[in-house]
């Protein structure tokens, strides 16, 4: 028997639960890193019909977001604006620019502009923007940074437990409800003074955020 | 068994270099890991429909719908909108009405509301104080005019609210964007807006004068 089996082949056994455990590892590591909104929806940038840029419309020329999600302090869904609030400009502004082509179409049709939705929860997901923005969730919480993109990209997960978070912690978030627009505005006292304001409204407001699952889901 | 080292190193690089990083800019279609439900064969505002031939949703309202009247403003209205001051800033011979419709009251807080509204949809244009020089004068916008003339200063309310209702010129209607009771706040900070440009040192209040260097 020992001429059919060299010595070495007594740590083969070993060797391979070696194998199998990092090869478990790995597997373990992929699905934890892609398996997740953090990779799956984070960094999506459709091309949309027209190269609406949000960095020159609100970061630039400083239009208020609600210029255009008009309904967002009183209704649930954030709008996409009609393209009659394009041409509130635009019927001016750069009026044979074959890149507005779509907006005028629509304009004088009636028919929607074919944009993509970038930010888009589950169907049994009942988020409420008026809600969230009328008690100081600010839209740069949910989108980041959306006015200094040139082309929006999904920047938070929008995960339910990346929801939690703020839920479980709203004093880290809140601001007053006057600057949720202004989303380069940060509490001048940096995360203490964000808290110490934030613990204030939380307390003064009654905001207690549902963690109970039909608080969102029903 | 250094083979299936090497197999899997060569399965790791390929699949980090297939799949990417977190983050990353992508045009795909995110992908729905676990798609329980996520997608329901249910309307949502501004979606599109397989149905409607139009692809919309948002159903247009059918012709000779007329608004139902009853507001937190007008809770005794019956139906329609029918109180012409309020809705179309009439008076009753049909011109243009002076004043504000009753039940609303101009106070500090109606004020600050018409500010609010006026900085997000009137001043891209008119300006902050409302001198007709707004950001998008920069960008080709044709003359807005100011507010600060006789002419203005002079029209009844109820033109200015029907100027925000229907639009004039080449301003559009902002009917969509301003609910009737947000159209008269605008009216009345945009009055609020006149009257400080033709303020004297008299009107300031006495409490205030020594900050300004007024005796």
């Amino acid at each position: 028997m020992s001429n059919l089996f060299p010595k070495s082949a007594n740590k083969l056994p070993l060797q391979i639960l070696i194998f199998i455990g990092l090869t478990t590892g790995i597997v373990l590591a992929g699905v934890t890193y892609y398996a997740t909104p953090k990779y799956s929806r984070v960094g999506y940038a459709p091309t949309q019909p027209v190269p609406f840029s949000h960095a020159l419309h609100a970061g630039q020329l400083g239009l208020d977001c609600r210029y255009c999600h008009s309904n967002v302090e009183k209704s649930g869904h954030s709008n996409v604006p009609t393209a009659q609030t394009c041409m509130n400009c635009h019927n001016q502004i750069k009026t044979d620019s074959p890149l507005l082509a779509p907006v005028r179409e629509s304009y004088a049709s009636g028919n929607p502009v074919p944009w993509s939705k970038i930010h888009q929860a589950p169907d049994y997901v009942y988020f409420n923007h008026s809600v969230h923005v009328a008690r100081g969730v600010s839209c740069v919480s949910c989108h980041g940074q959306i006015n200094e993109m040139e082309v929006v990209h999904h920047a938070k997960p929008l995960s339910m437990g990346w929801c939690l978070e703020c839920h479980r912690e709203p004093e880290k978030f809140v601001r007053d409800p006057k600057l949720v627009t202004n989303l380069d505005w940060k509490h001048p006292g940096g995360d203490a003074g964000q808290l110490e304001q934030g613990k204030k409204f939380v307390h003064d407001w009654n905001i207690q955020p549902p963690q109970s699952c039909s608080g969102c889901h029903r | 068994m250094r083979y299936a080292y090497l197999t899997l190193l060569f399965v790791v690089v390929s699949a980090v270099s297939v799949l990417g990083f977190r983050g990353s800019l992508s045009q795909r279609t995110p992908l729905e890991i676990f798609p329980d439900m996520d997608r329901q064969p249910k309307y949502k505002p501004q979606a599109e429909s397989a149905f409607f031939a139009d692809r919309r949703t948002d159903r247009p309202t059918p012709v000779g719908v007329v608004p139902f009247g009853r507001t937190a403003l007008a809770p005794e209205a019956k139906f329609l909108a029918e109180d012409d001051h309020l809705y179309r800033g009439l008076a009753a011979n049909g011109t243009p009405a002076r004043g504000y419709p009753a039940g609303i009251t101009v106070d500090a807080q109606f004020l600050e509301r018409g500010q609010l509204k006026y900085t997000i949809y009137c001043a891209p244009c008119h300006g902050a104080v409302g001198d007709g020089n707004g950001i998008t004068k920069q960008y080709g916008m044709g003359a807005t005019p100011t507010y600060h003339d006789d002419r203005l200063r002079g029209t009844p309310e109820g033109d200015l609210y029907h100027t925000i209702t229907a639009g004039k010129g080449n301003m559009l209607s902002y009917a969509d964007k301003l609910e009737p009771a947000d159209r008269w706040a605008v009216v009345a900070y945009v009055r609020a807006l006149q009257r400080a440009q033709t303020g004297t040192p008299a009107d300031v209040v006495p409490a205030h004068k020594s900050e300004l260097g007024l005796k």
